[in-house]
């Protein structure tokens, strides 16, 4: 790691990495404006990740937010042409209730889109984005990828609500409360019983693929989910790749592949994305579209060794000294570390060794 | 060093009953076993940390990762909703999520429902579910004297075998939704521990 980046937070260097790697494969930034008209997120609110919005009254009288998300605001702005597909990233501050902190947050969040006449390689792209995303900003990661037509074939004519129930149990993993839900609903024991075994199958495509075709067959979905891990694997992300069906979206807004990236060290998914065609429709365009976003402020939370010091070395000094002697006795110093210059020590701080500078002379105290 | 798997226990009896499930899927920790006040045991040889906490506040430190794995009643999983996976019934600590009234008590569907409750999330879903109006007390303790005093007119709390309640001149109109400890894990560690987990996992269904 060079030394810049050293300086730099965790959420800094993921910026600075990611920003890189997304120039690499020709995404373009996208810089937009932090107020989006609210109407926006009301029509679409099920695809915000919480429900609260910060809102204010424009000098026009029009109903404004800060914005709590970016690809709506893209996909407003996407052109809508055949045979053009759009690839950008963002960079963003995005407003919005912290699960955690249940109040709102200004968010950094970085991620990317490729939207309009998208294929299955602009699907693999973004999926071998995200991984290397993950490889990038993260010493151990796992990329989670499920395909919701397996889902999505299963559940077939059954009403949202009942849909919702049985995602949010597979989203649990909870094999006991679906069994109980689908009972409740009166949905087949054969259909209940390969939707079990759906949320225990868990684990690298090469265990989990023979296993979900012997379960559900080979339909379109398994073999989407299959060519897309073996080209993968191939490209060396097969040890951070796992197949796992409880991504889901209760939204309705996904199709296809989604998935979610995890960090060792941080409690939660630090990626997410998939395919979104049916949110494309909503808002009126023809094309397709795939994307992520890296919850930046999540990265934070891995573990790092903590600094021993706040400073590698204090130089005292007394008022009245020379200046250029001074100045150049801590450059000298500064090519062990850092160097502070006091007249005091100053109380509560730390440091690692303590010099004075005294007639021109740097010594010890 | 071997990877430690952290698990949360609840405190209290349904927390040496679940511990005692752990031991027999293959995870056992004498030293919890001896009666002291310390909370966090080790067995290194096993790759297993256990730690008393709070029964309420094991989805806490399993969902922000400080424990891989815990046991937390379904009560508190549907009042918090933690994001975390819930692998497995334990089948222990089973009660039931009621709605209970002092005895003789005559529902006006056209007046508000006074409802008295630690579990206001519950309730105002329960409720919402029968689009009846009500108004929620959020008390934390003591909740069965709320209608004896003209507090609330109804309470919605936890009913094990019903003994407080009929002490208290109470009795059960509704069941909401039947509680038992449930087996959780934070889906973090879910993906970095999956082998250990499995074979909790594994064990414990077994």
């Amino acid at each position: 790691m060079s030394a810049f980046n050293c300086t730099l937070r965790r959420e800094e260097q993921a910026v600075f990495a990611l920003r890189g790697l997304y120039e690499e494969y020709g995404y373009a930034p996208y810089k937009m404006s932090k107020f989006e008209e609210y109407d926006l997120y009301v029509r679409n609110k099920e695809f915000l990740i919480s429900d609260g919005v910060i809102t204010f009254t424009d000098t026009d009288g029009k109903l404004m937010a800060l914005k709590p998300d970016v690809t709506l605001s893209i996909i407003k702005n996407s052109r809508d042409e055949a045979g053009c597909v759009q690839k950008v990233y963002y960079n963003e501050n995005v407003y919005r209730v912290s699960e955690d902190a249940h109040c709102f947050k200004e968010i950094l969040q970085t991620g990317l889109e490729c939207m309009g006449d998208i294929d299955a390689a602009c699907v693999y792209e973004v999926v071998l984005l995200a991984a290397e995303s993950l490889r990038r900003v993260a010493p151990k990661a796992v990329l989670d990828l499920s395909h919701l037509g397996v889902i999505d074939g299963l559940l077939e004519g059954l009403s949202a609500d009942v849909r919702g129930a049985i995602c949010r149990c597979i989203g649990e993993k909870n094999a006991h409360e679906l069994k109980a839900v689908c009972a409740a609903y009166g949905i087949a024991a054969d259909v209940t019983d390969t939707l079990q075994r759906l949320v225990s199958l868990y684990g690298a495509p090469t265990k989990v693929i023979p296993a979900l075709k012997a379960l559900v067959g080979d339909t379109e979905a398994v073999a989407t989910l299959e060519t897309l891990t073996a080209a993968l694997v191939a490209g060396g992300y097969g040890d951070m790749l796992r197949i796992d069906f409880s991504v889901v979206d209760e939204g309705r807004y996904y199709n296809g592949i989604v998935f979610r990236g995890f960090a060792e060290g941080v409690p939660d998914s630090v990626l997410s994305g998939g395919q979104y065609d049916r949110l494309m429709r909503q808002m009126g365009r023809r094309g397709g579209a795939v994307g992520f976003a890296v919850y930046l402020d999540r990265l934070g939370r891995m573990p790092e060794a903590a600094k021993e010091y706040d400073v590698d070395t204090l130089l005292l000094y007394d008022e009245g000294c020379d200046l250029t002697a001074l100045y150049a006795a801590a450059d000298g110093l500064r090519k062990e570390g850092s160097v502070m210059l006091q007249k005091e020590i100053p109380a509560k701080l730390t440091y690692r060794q303590v010099y004075r500078f005294v007639n021109g002379e740097v010594t010890p105290v | 060093m071997k990877e430690m798997l952290n698990i949360a226990l609840p405190k209290g009896r349904l927390g040496e009953k679940v511990y005692a499930m752990f031991k027999a899927a293959g995870f056992p920790c004498p030293s919890i076993e001896e009666q002291n006040r310390k909370l966090i045991f080790e067995n290194e040889e096993v790759g297993v940390r256990y730690f008393w906490v709070k029964p309420s506040d094991v989805a806490i430190y399993v969902e922000r990762g400080a424990a891989d794995v815990g046991v937390a009643g379904k009560d508190i999983l549907l009042e918090y909703r933690p994001r975390v996976y819930e692998l497995l019934d334990l089948d222990v600590g089973k009660c039931r999520m009621a709605v209970a009234a002092p005895k003789g008590f005559r529902d006006d569907p056209t007046r508000t429902l006074r409802v008295a409750t630690k579990f206001s999330r519950i309730a105002r879903d329960h409720y919402a579910g029968q689009g009846r109006d009500i108004d929620i007390i959020h008390l934390n303790g003591s909740i069965e004297i709320a209608p004896i005093l003209g507090l609330s007119d109804v309470i919605v709390d936890i009913v094990e075998t019903g003994t407080t309640l009929k002490e208290n001149d109470l009795e059960v109109i509704e069941t909401i939704v039947p509680i038992s400890a449930r087996l959780i894990a934070n889906t973090s560690s879910f993906k970095f521990k999956n082998e250990a987990i499995e074979k909790l996992l594994t064990q414990m269904e077994g």
